[in-house]
């Protein structure tokens, strides 16, 4: 009902959106399996209600929340953002949520809160991509957002898509959604949110620091060393004529470049 | 069965999966992103028959399968078809037939790199497969041909380095690998006694 009563609040994007039946059979969410259509397949066992975040570290009011108590006084939004995967192909998507900085200010982070950690799911028992033996991923998924990225009106705890619930595929039932960031930073299914002093180690870059980085920021300037970040193929990309679009710093979002004033975004990817 | 009908069994059946993949594009049944579902169908494929036709030797050898060397040929043929239509799919589908891009990507990325000789080999094999090459070439066709070691070890290593989430297909086809190409360090050992 919530997800209902929210209201558009996006500036107007020309981009088509991507067909719903490709946004939820298309994913990476390897706690469901490698391939993209295994979350689809196999996360039907998954029970993301009831649901309960732990806030945690360098805040005055930690506790565990239920989500239910967390989108109270909330104000849901619709924000239709696009979506840049790592891999070099893009989505165009309408979120359902709310900015993370209202959640953040609610706990009091204190002044030695620099970094925010998102910590997601461990249930391998409903997510056979964590039952998995060949792995190279050391569960839970851990992301972080610097403290000023994560304070940024665009970055979004997101729990509905397409004026509906998150699906379980999609990283339900509250996910995070960093538009200017490859789709990894965007950590679903979180079960902690943690205020740190020091930079989290995120799961990419603990299985290959030299391809995936902290910032992560989208950055058609710097390649992926496996692929070439200049251009993207937004889906749906048909085969003979393929939907091939020039990749923009920062996604296309230019209004975050000041938080990284300074900063050699090639050494910072 | 006479070596014919087999020879066309094993022909047809060989198409299969390119034939779903044709009935996929054409009725849009290969998910979100048919051009990656192509690229990593016809990639695995060539794999796949690169290990069946290693295989062929071994199950003659052991088992005493003589009826399946004949057909050894035409199997490696479709690791070559597979291979091709790989390279193809990634050129036209992923990049867009931009060959500059291409070109770029060859170099740039070394899991491309070991994978373009892996194609090279079995183009050099595919083309002397035949009775006059055979001929022609006499006892150095056989060590020829024993490159296909070679093209497996670089498929393996093409695969292994895209490895991302999951070690589960580069242990798979390795296992497999390993197995074979022991069968062949045994036979050469013997040899050497």
């Amino acid at each position: 009902q919530k997800i209902l009563a929210s209201r558009a609040n996006t500036q107007p994007i020309k981009e088509a959106l991507t067909p719903y039946n490709i946004a939820t059979t298309y994913n990476n969410f390897y706690e469901f399996g490698y391939n993209k259509d295994d979350p689809s397949k196999n996360s039907g066992n998954f029970q993301p209600f009831p649901w309960k975040v732990e806030i945690a570290g360098e805040v005055n009011k930690p506790g565990h929340y239920d989500l239910d108590e967390l989108l109270k006084n909330i104000d849901l939004e619709e924000r239709i953002y696009r979506l840049r995967c790592v891999e070099a192909w893009s989505m165009v998507l309408p979120w359902i949520g709310f900015p993370l900085h209202k959640l953040l200010k609610r706990f009091e982070p204190t002044s030695r809160a620099k970094y925010v950690k998102f910590t997601s799911v461990y249930r391998p028992k409903q997510m056979p991509g964590q039952d998995s033996a060949f792995s190279t991923i050391n569960w839970p998924y851990v992301e972080g957002l610097r403290m000023d990225e994560a304070m940024h009106p665009l970055t979004l705890i997101a729990v509905g898509l397409y004026g509906k619930n998150l699906l379980n595929q999609s990283g339900a039932p509250l996910r995070l959604v960093v538009p200017w960031k490859y789709g990894f930073k965007s950590a679903k299914s979180i079960v902690k949110i943690e205020l740190v002093e020091q930079q989290p180690l995120n799961t990419w870059q603990q299985i290959a620091p030299n391809e995936y980085g902290f910032y992560a920021n989208v950055n058609p300037h710097v390649d992926h060393p496996r692929w070439s970040q200049k251009e993207e193929r937004r889906l749906p990309s048909g085969l003979f004529h393929p939907n091939i679009i020039p990749t923009r710093m920062f996604n296309g979002y230019e209004q975050v470049a000041s938080l990284y004033k300074g900063m050699d975004l090639r050494k910072n990817f | 069965m006479p070596v014919r009908l087999r020879r066309w069994t094993i022909f047809v059946v060989a198409l299969i999966p390119f034939a779903q993949l044709v009935y996929g594009a054409v009725y849009q049944t290969l998910g979100g992103d048919p051009a990656k579902a192509i690229l990593l169908a016809t990639g695995f494929w060539a794999m796949r028959f690169l290990l069946i036709t290693l295989a062929v030797s071994p199950l003659v050898r052991y088992l005493k399968w003589r009826w399946l060397m004949p057909h050894r040929r035409m199997l490696g043929l479709f690791a070559l078809f597979y291979g091709l239509a790989h390279l193809l799919s990634y050129y036209q589908f992923i990049l867009g037939g931009n060959l500059a891009m291409l070109g770029e990507e060859i170099i740039k990325r070394p899991y491309i790199l070991v994978g373009m000789p892996a194609l090279l080999i079995l183009i050099a094999l595919g083309i002397t497969s035949t009775r006059g090459w055979m001929r022609r070439l006499g006892r150095r066709w056989q060590q020829l041909h024993q490159l296909i070691y070679l093209a497996f070890i670089l498929a393996w290593v093409h695969l292994y380095w895209q490895v991302r989430s999951s070690y589960f297909d580069a242990v798979l086809y390795g296992a497999i690998g390993l197995v074979l190409l022991s069968f062949r360090v045994r036979k050469f050992l013997i040899k050497r006694t």
